[in-house]
């Protein structure tokens, strides 16, 4: 694609943010994108690359992009309170964490992404929905949707259809928000549904919506005449051809320095590690032989590891010992249950060969790993 | 839009070109602020309040949501000092002084003010001047700001940019001509300075890294007049290397680790290792391996490795035993738990295949399979990996022949299989022939077993894999 080449080079020159006018932006004041991944942590590395690398002062860029199954926590919440973690890892449900603010939102291929990159000081989000809305309503004038004061996109004045999270820098910034076409709501709603009890923090809380598709209102919607419309009245708005230029974002040659933002965005340190503290206070019910057992669990946890925990058990129902060593272990240790699963069961090879005293670890440490 | 490129930069390109991103990039940060000035004479360590500047839209207030510095941490300008959030928008607040952070006006999670102080800076002034600005909610300017340097009396005026290119070289503004309006201080200035210091244009010494050592062959320093005669011969330098150690804390997982194998280190091993030709073996199994397919699993060479072991342990069941602590008691295991050590991102796992004695090949596969995507995806549960009897370990897999395992508490033995290689071997009839050659290298606990129930295991367990149809005979 010859306009695929042409950018090549404008995108070496953004690199370096020369402040002479590439030949590219003396004509246009503005760039639609389209990702071609569905893998989350890829195209939040190309918001992260466009944020920190490209010269927005001559241009703005509208990237679009889309999501296999994932849920997507902003930059200061918690997992353990946003969503049902176990239920996650069962059904193969991606997690990350971007770097934006705002709430938890669920991703698949039925939900579209757009984000808005301006310099900081354009930075303007009412702007970019009302021009949703705008494209919304070109494309289907008789859709009732408006933006609340909250930046939600609401249909029929009750439904949630877009939320809005934005990232500001030292000179740029950006705005992305979601848009439900034809999402599985079904899982959504179990996934964003948290089990976890007892937690006390000062994370970002989501708001609940009631959410609904577009494609309920309007089954001859799909995601790809929306992300259409949108560009189109970007375009009009930046008065710039109505084209939409495909990046790979494993592209390395395009966008040096993306795989490493991409792998990044998936350590454990960054998706549980930047975790605000918290502490966890709750009961474990453990049925043990013919009694259950009630016992208080504490636990303090800062950059996702444990800081504190006090477990407080029937005197002498673990040799004190044993426990100490079990608290001595779990302190500095990931709040995570594969973490937490191998620890024990590899301190259990050291401790006294009893069958007794085997299934009463066994029984207690996987009701605190049921606890992560 | 190359060329254009390389033409625009080109008089800066051969003295500084590391640096023409760095002031390029100042030049459009300060194109969307304005600031009033404060003229005053910086003095050494002078604490300088930086206020929380303008967010927009109208915010007045946000939320200190991590700090990236501390007190006395030391900041260049640029750096990100602290992410705060508002209203959905997180912002990262970056320094506008080099200096020493002294003190932080916000704890996590306080409400911070656009207009107030949000740490203290102590500058270094022999760094070069810091301006000192104050942050007013005005409308944006235009590209070309400008501050104002008081230095010795004299007013100076430069861009950010073009301050920061003479702090980078050490140059004071005040020995510069200006050339442009208002004898303001251009960069073309400082190139022209930089140009009558070194007398020749030279590429970028680099920055912190290397340290250059003094000329040995002039026993007084040269003049600057005499070096602009030559061309500078590159001598070789010491480079000092500037990599630091890290120390980490040994936590969680690693520290059950240090534990488990503190006590392994009290068993007496004892080694013993021999040579398995898999040829017949190898040819079995790429018959096997698309019976197994259609099945839906995947057959690796483990399942056999595996079951042979647990028909050679019927033989010698105290392999398949535990000593207590005190050495008092032998318990002989019932079941042959046959452990596989796993390597993965946390390190090594070893999950366990229960009750082999009771299991098929494909049993023993299907079982693997599961264990495997577990362990790949780091969901293994505490019972896969408790109740090992009996630990094989495919080190040959990432490589190497021989190896010395360590018996995993509280079994008493455990075999390192390396690698399938394709080697030169006798038969029968004396004739040189292409084997499939692996090493095994069994550890055992010397309390309980000796080297000839060791041998005579190992001897069995290889008859099996050379032979398999010999399996046939004995497979429950």
């Amino acid at each position: 694609m010859v306009l695929l080449s042409l950018k090549n080079c404008l995108w070496l020159s953004c690199v370096l943010r020369t402040p002479k006018a590439c030949f590219w932006s003396t004509a246009n004041g503005g760039l639609i994108i389209q990702s071609v991944s569905n893998d989350v942590y890829q195209n939040l590395a190309v918001e992260d690359w466009i944020h920190d690398h490209m010269d927005l002062e001559k241009q703005q860029v509208l990237f679009l992009w889309r999501n296999s199954p994932a849920v997507v926590i902003g930059r200061h919440q918690n997992p353990w309170q946003e969503c049902n973690l176990r239920l996650l890892r069962q059904k193969n449900i991606k997690l990350a964490r971007r770097r934006s603010g705002g709430g938890t939102v669920y991703h698949d291929l039925g939900n579209i992404n757009l984000t808005f990159f301006t310099t900081r000081k354009k930075y303007e989000r009412m702007e970019n929905l009302k021009l949703v809305v705008k494209a919304l309503k070109a494309l289907r004038p008789q859709l009732d949707v408006h933006v609340t004061d909250r930046y939600d996109i609401l249909l029929d004045r009750q439904y949630k259809i877009s939320g809005t999270a934005a990232k500001l820098g030292r000179t740029s910034a950006y705005h992305h928000c979601t848009l439900l076409c034809n999402a599985d709501k079904f899982v959504l709603s179990s996934v964003l549904k948290s089990p976890y009890e007892g937690l006390k923090s000062n994370a970002t809380p989501s708001v609940p919506a009631s959410v609904k598709n577009l494609f309920e209102e309007d089954p001859s919607l799909t995601s790809e005449m929306l992300l259409d419309a949108i560009a189109k009245e970007y375009a009009v708005r930046h008065q710039i051809d109505h084209h939409i230029t495909l990046i790979n974002p494993a592209d390395e040659t395009l966008l040096p320095g993306i795989s490493n933002k991409t792998k990044e965005l998936q350590t454990w340190e960054w998706v549980y590690g930047k975790t605000p503290k918290f502490s966890i206070s709750t009961c474990l019910n453990m049925a043990y032989k013919d009694s259950v057992l009630d016992v208080k669990v504490n636990m303090d946890v800062k950059h996702g590891r444990i800081e504190v925990c006090n477990i407080d058990l029937p005197e002498q129902w673990l040799p004190p010992g044993l426990y100490s060593e079990l608290v001595k272990n779990l302190t500095g240790s990931k709040f995570c249950p594969n973490e937490t699963t191998t620890l024990v069961t590899t301190l259990l090879r050291v401790c006294p060969q009893d069958n007794e005293l085997h299934s009463r670890w066994s029984l207690l440490c996987e009701n605190m790993i049921r606890l992560m | 839009v190359c060329i254009h490129r390389v033409r625009s930069c080109s008089s800066i390109r051969f003295i500084k070109s590391k640096y023409v991103c760095v002031f390029d990039k100042s030049a459009l940060k300060f194109s969307h602020q304005q600031r009033l000035f404060r003229t005053s004479a910086v003095s050494c360590g002078q604490i300088v309040q930086f206020k929380l500047s303008d967010i927009g839209e109208g915010i007045t207030e946000v939320t200190v949501k991590e700090w990236y510095i501390k007190e006395g941490d030391s900041v260049s300008q640029f750096d990100s000092i602290c992410e705060v959030q508002s209203d959905k928008a997180s912002v990262t607040i970056t320094s506008r002084y080099d200096g020493i952070i002294r003190k932080l006006h916000y704890s996590i999670d306080d409400i911070a003010f656009v207009g107030k102080p949000l740490v203290d800076i102590e500058i270094d002034a022999s760094k070069g001047v810091a301006s000192e600005e104050d942050v007013v909610e005005t409308p944006p300017m235009s590209h070309d700001e400008h501050t104002h340097q008081e230095i010795k009396g004299h007013k100076t005026l430069a861009t950010p940019a073009v301050r920061r290119l003479a702090m980078e070289n050490n140059i004071k503004l005040s020995e510069v001509v200006g050339t442009g309006k208002d004898n303001r201080i251009l960069k073309e200035d400082i190139l022209n300075y930089l140009a009558k210091q070194t007398g020749a244009i030279l590429p970028p010494s680099p920055k912190a890294e290397i340290v250059p050592a003094q000329q040995k062959t002039e026993a007084v320093p040269a003049a600057p007049k005499d070096k602009a005669c030559k061309i500078p011969v590159p001598v070789s330098r010491p480079i000092a290397f500037s990599g630091k150690d890290k120390t980490e804390p040994v936590i969680g997982f690693q520290k059950a680790m240090v534990k488990t194998m503190s006590a392994a280190l009290k068993i007496p091993h004892f080694g013993y290792s021999d040579e398995i030709d898999l040829t017949q073996l190898v040819q079995l199994r790429e018959e096997l391996k698309p019976l197994a397919e259609i099945r839906g699993v995947k057959l690796s060479f483990m399942p056999f490795f595996i079951k042979a072991a647990s028909l050679g342990l019927l033989q010698y069941p105290i392999l398949n035993a535990s000593l207590d602590e005190n050495c008092q008691n032998v318990t002989y295991k019932a079941s042959h738990n046959i452990g596989v050590a796993m390597d993965t991102e946390q390190g090594l796992i070893v999950p366990n295949v229960k009750n082999v004695q009771v299991c098929s090949v494909f049993d023993i596969a299907v079982e693997l399979n599961r264990l495997q995507s577990l362990g790949s995806a780091g969901q293994l549960g505490t019972s896969d990996l408790t109740g090992g009897t009996f630990t094989l370990s495919n080190i040959g897999t990432i490589g190497g022949t021989y190896a010395k395992a360590v018996i995993l508490p509280p079994e008493v033995a455990i075999g390192a299989l390396g690698k399938i290689q394709v080697l030169p071997r006798f038969n029968g009839k004396g004739e040189v022939f292409k084997a499939q050659i692996m090493n095994v290298s069994w550890s055992a606990d010397h309390r309980i077993i000796d080297g000839a129930t060791m041998a005579r295991f190992s001897n069995l367990w290889k008859s099996y894999l050379e032979n398999p149809a010999s399996m046939l005979l004995d497979l429950k």
